[in-house]
């Protein structure tokens, strides 16, 4: 009946149980806020069944927010740990210590990151190409529910049973049973197995939207370059993701009914499996990261008010990363043996990525120049987005040259190099888009004098918490040590890095102060439909936008296409008549509920558990493909069109 | 805040943090940057060439940077503005062309050193090699030297200017085996035998670890690279043949299983295949 289930899979240690509980309250107190305010119905009716992208788009970034809170208590506590650690046993013992960091790691990149950007796709990719809609707004709900269910099925990890102690990315022998023989690496697999599936869903999605819902007019070289960054994407989403499904599928055989994949033994070979599991985490660091790309891209030319410069070679340069990205993956092992040739191979493809990379960076310079530059919040991310990333991307370099990636690999210098990139790129963009269109989204701008605070304890956190780390692995220190002998000299610099996260969570705690402090004055910062001086198309309807996004379709003759309509005074036509709007669904939720099953099933062996859910989920597919009204008509009288458009 | 005020702070600050820099940092010992092998010393040179190029591009980065964010600062009226300017072929040329030069030189650096250093090379000299298989257990590191008949357990030495030919593999989950102070890495897998040839070039005790996960007493597998003289050596082999422990496979056995007892230790070594028969172990289809 329960399967491996039983009492003892609470948790023991106070650090654990201290997580939990912190939690288990956080939760309980929504649950006793939302009953005593009696706002459940609202939520239900409002949230948790709507299908607007809009309003997913918000839940996705309220997981992200989260997670990233947890993310950097991580962080902290992995700190402390080797800050402490020198010649000493530290607050965290070898198990807890590696579940902490591989839970560091898949909750910053699977949970973060990528709710971050799904959370900015959902809310502004159908309003910048003009669109009211996503092509699938059902498949859309369904796409953020199993993203809440690997984000359920991680934190569950904490209070009942343990999550892997096997790094972010489960590499085998060491997370297969023979090594791994606990609810760890279960926990892992059907978190992210679910979520990846989620996430090439919105990749789909929101591929078909891009490609058929654009205004009319807007043909692809006259596409923001926020939306090409996300095309190219989805098209890594697209073609990534399967891989990952196909190689968890393998792992999860190997643990489930003894399959010989990439067992140590009877012919299976972990050396597929590294191939393949990095055949998708390459071109995933680049689904984060050119979406980023394309935030600054707006940043930039909205903060400068001058057109982007070189938007062609923008595009080619997006397209090219694209392609690159999935020609790179054995850089991740140079170290395996696979031979001279195939690592310079693999070494100069890397280094090719560089090309486009720095045309990009060299465009931007060269958007600022000859502008009138506000250096507002998102301005400041994108600036010390420059900063890291140019170094970052240096030592990124100095790794693709196969002979020095043998002297750094594993190292903390690898550790600090990928920070760079995913916190100076992936984040920074996130914050300096969430600043920017969050007053689209809201109606009223961030409280900017917080968001530079918040911005420079970020920056200097960082540089403080990851410069260490550099010099560390140049010392011969590699990564993942829950402790270290006295006499190899890193203690002060483990120190430093921990003051620098230290800082990093002062920043975090700005930021969480500018949202209550920003919600709590929103009257006095109220905005219009446009208050950076906007150029494209999101900015041409209300802010917060009706639900349908635009009453009149906005049409397109040139890139900048909201500048350009500001310049000859262009008028937008009143609209006068009804819209099609998808009507709530409460199925995606059930969905999520099933797919939990499975999930929590498998993970404990209750089978039972899993054969319902997995039963459910395909009754729930059958019941929406077979209702036939799913829309609803919303009729707008023109006097709501000049208040909604303005 | 004046503005004169944050720029002292400021100031006060970077100086601080470079105060603890230089405190934390004057005679540390980096041991990729003070190598002592061959192999070791040609990757160093290869990261100044590698950041020296790397920078041609990053200082102009930063350069532009702080002088456009100053320059076009939206209070400087002065300032050309020019709204709607937003390509020029021959500056777009230039920065797909400059970039494109520096790789290539790079490019040509990685194929020919990826040649020259490739781990897998025997190096050049007319000593003969030092032979030393490695086995990554958990969580101990194993050394056989089938040629002198002996065996070391979390300790490896060898004689300085000499090639040492390592082969390595695991009976644990994979590792990586690093001695950062003489050379790069090579990861460590069952059922696979990796090579890694590295040469000293002077004598002194080298701290050598796994540099990939392997379990709970990862940390803790450590080793030490003893590298001497050929005397030294020479009287090291002596004493391992009248060592007390013979390692074969019954002894094996007893240090495969996972341990965190990282004491070293020396045996004798008379089953010449031991280290065949730990790659073969893996290579049996049938077995579950």
């Amino acid at each position: 009946m329960f399967g491996r289930l039983s009492l003892d899979a609470l948790p023991h240690d106070l650090i654990t149980i201290g997580g939990a509980v912190t939690m288990l309250g956080g939760a309980l107190l929504v649950i006793a806020a939302l009953t005593f305010f009696k706002k459940w119905k609202w939520l239900f009716k409002e949230w948790l069944t709507s299908l607007d992208p809009k309003k997913i788009g918000v839940m996705y970034l309220i997981i992200a927010g989260i997670m990233l809170l947890r993310g950097v208590g991580d962080a902290l506590l992995m700190r402390t740990q080797q800050a402490l650690a020198s010649d000493a046993s530290g607050i965290l013992n070898s198990d807890h210590f590696q579940q902490i960091f591989s839970a560091h790691g898949t909750i910053m990149i699977f949970f973060v990151a990528m709710g971050l950007i799904f959370g900015l796709f959902n809310l502004i990719v159908p309003m910048q190409i003009g669109s009211r809609d996503v092509a699938f707004p059902f498949l859309n709900s369904v796409s953020f529910w199993l993203f809440a269910v690997g984000f359920g099925l991680v934190n569950l990890s904490l209070m009942i049973g343990e999550f892997s102690a096997a790094g972010w990315l489960a590499y085998p022998p060491l997370s297969e049973l023979q090594y791994s023989p606990g609810v760890g690496v279960d926990y892992w697999i059907w978190s992210l197995q679910i979520a990846g599936v989620g996430s090439l869903l919105s990749g789909i999605n929101f591929f078909v939207t891009i490609l058929k819902m654009r205004a009319p007019g807007m043909s692809l070289m006259k596409m923001p370059i926020f939306i090409w960054s996300v095309l190219g994407s989805l098209v890594l989403i697209m073609f990534a993701f399967p891989i990952l499904t196909a190689t968890l599928s393998m792992l999860s055989l190997d643990r489930l009914v003894g399959a010989h994949f990439f067992t140590t033994n009877a012919g299976g070979n972990a050396m597929m499996y590294i191939n393949l599991i990095w055949a998708w985490g390459h071109p995933e660091v680049y689904i984060l990261i050119l979406p980023a790309f394309g935030i600054f891209s707006e940043v930039v030319a909205t903060f400068s008010r001058k057109r982007l410069f070189g938007y062609t070679s923008m595009v080619w340069a997006i397209v090219a990363i694209t392609f690159l990205s999935f020609t790179v993956w054995l850089h991740h092992f140079f170290t395996m043996g696979a031979g001279a040739n195939v690592n310079a191979f693999f070494g100069i493809m890397t280094m090719v990525i560089a090309i486009p990379t720095g045309v990009k960076v060299f465009n931007w310079l060269f958007t600022m120049y000859r502008g009138r530059v506000k250096f507002a919040t998102p301005m400041l991310w994108f600036m010390g987005f420059i900063v890291t990333f140019t170094l970052g991307g240096l030592a990124g370099v100095l790794m693709s040259v196969p002979a020095i990636d043998f002297q750094v690999h594993n190292s903390l210098f690898l550790v600090a190099h990928f920070h760079t990139m995913i916190i100076g790129g992936v984040v920074f963009g996130c914050f300096a888009g969430f600043t920017y269109w969050f007053p689209k989204f809201t109606g009223f701008t961030l409280n900017e004098r917080l968001g530079r605070y918040a911005f420079w304890s970020w920056l200097i956190g960082f540089l403080l918490a990851f410069t260490p780390l550099y010099i560390l692995g140049f010392m011969g220190a590699t990564r993942r040590l829950d402790h270290y002998d006295a006499s190899m000299g890193w203690q002060g610099l483990f120190i430093v890095a921990g003051v620098g996260v230290l800082l990093i969570g002062l920043g975090v705690f700005f930021q969480l102060l500018q949202l209550g402090y920003s919600i709590w004055k929103r009257n006095e910062n109220r905005v219009q439909g446009d208050p950076w001086n906007g150029r494209t198309l999101e900015w041409t309807t209300s802010s917060p936008p009706p639900e349908y996004n635009f009453a009149t379709i906005p049409e397109v003759s040139e890139r900048d296409a909201f500048w350009m309509m500001k310049q000859t005074k262009h008028k937008i036509k009143p609209f006068k008549g009804t819209i099609t709007v998808p009507k709530n669904s409460p199925l995606g939720l059930i969905i999520a509920i099933f797919a939990f099953m499975v999930g929590f099933g498998l993970v404990w062996h209750m089978f039972w558990m899993a054969g319902v859910g997995f039963i459910g989920i395909l009754v729930c597919i059958i019941v929406r493909i077979s209702s036939d009204e799913t829309e609803h008509q919303v009729s707008i009288n023109e006097l709501a069109v000049e208040k909604g458009s303005n | 805040m004046r503005k004169i005020t944050k720029i002292i702070l400021a100031l006060i600050a970077a100086i601080g943090i470079g105060g603890i820099f230089y405190f934390l940092l004057h005679g540390a010992d980096i041991a990729v940057l003070n190598p002592k092998g061959h192999i070791a010393d040609r990757q160093r040179e290869l990261i100044i060439i590698a950041t020296a190029l790397g920078m041609s591009v990053v200082l102009p980065v930063f350069i532009l940077l702080f002088v456009f964010a100053w320059k076009y600062r939206e209070g400087n009226a002065k300032a050309r503005y020019t709204p709607d300017w937003q390509n020029n072929r021959l500056i777009e040329t230039l920065w797909w062309g400059i970039p494109l030069v520096i790789i290539t030189i790079l490019g040509v650096i990685a194929w020919q050193t990826s040649h020259e250093l490739d781990p897998y090379r025997a190096l050049d000299s007319a000593k003969k090699p030092v032979k030393i298989q490695v086995v990554a257990l958990q969580w101990r590191w194993l050394f056989l030297y089938p040629d002198e008949k002996l065996a070391s357990l979390n300790e490896v030495r060898f004689p300085v200017d000499t090639p040492v030919d390592f082969e390595i593999t695991a009976d644990a989950p994979m590792n990586s085996f690093w001695i950062p102070k003489l050379g790069g890495q090579v990861y460590a897998m069952t059922g696979m035998s990796t090579q890694l040839h590295l040469q000293a070039d002077e004598k002194g005790d080298y701290q050598g670890s796994s540099a990939n996960i392997s379990g709970e007493g990862f940390a803790d597998m450590k080793f030490t690279a003893k590298v001497v003289s050929d005397e030294d050596y020479a009287r090291w082999k002596n004493d391992a043949k009248v060592a007390k422990e013979e390692m074969n496979s019954v002894t094996y056995a007893k240090i495969a299983e996972a341990s965190k007892d990282t004491a070293p230790r020396l045996y004798t070594l008379n089953q010449a295949d031991l280290y065949d028969t730990i790659v073969m172990k893996y290579m049996d289809m049938g077995s579950h």
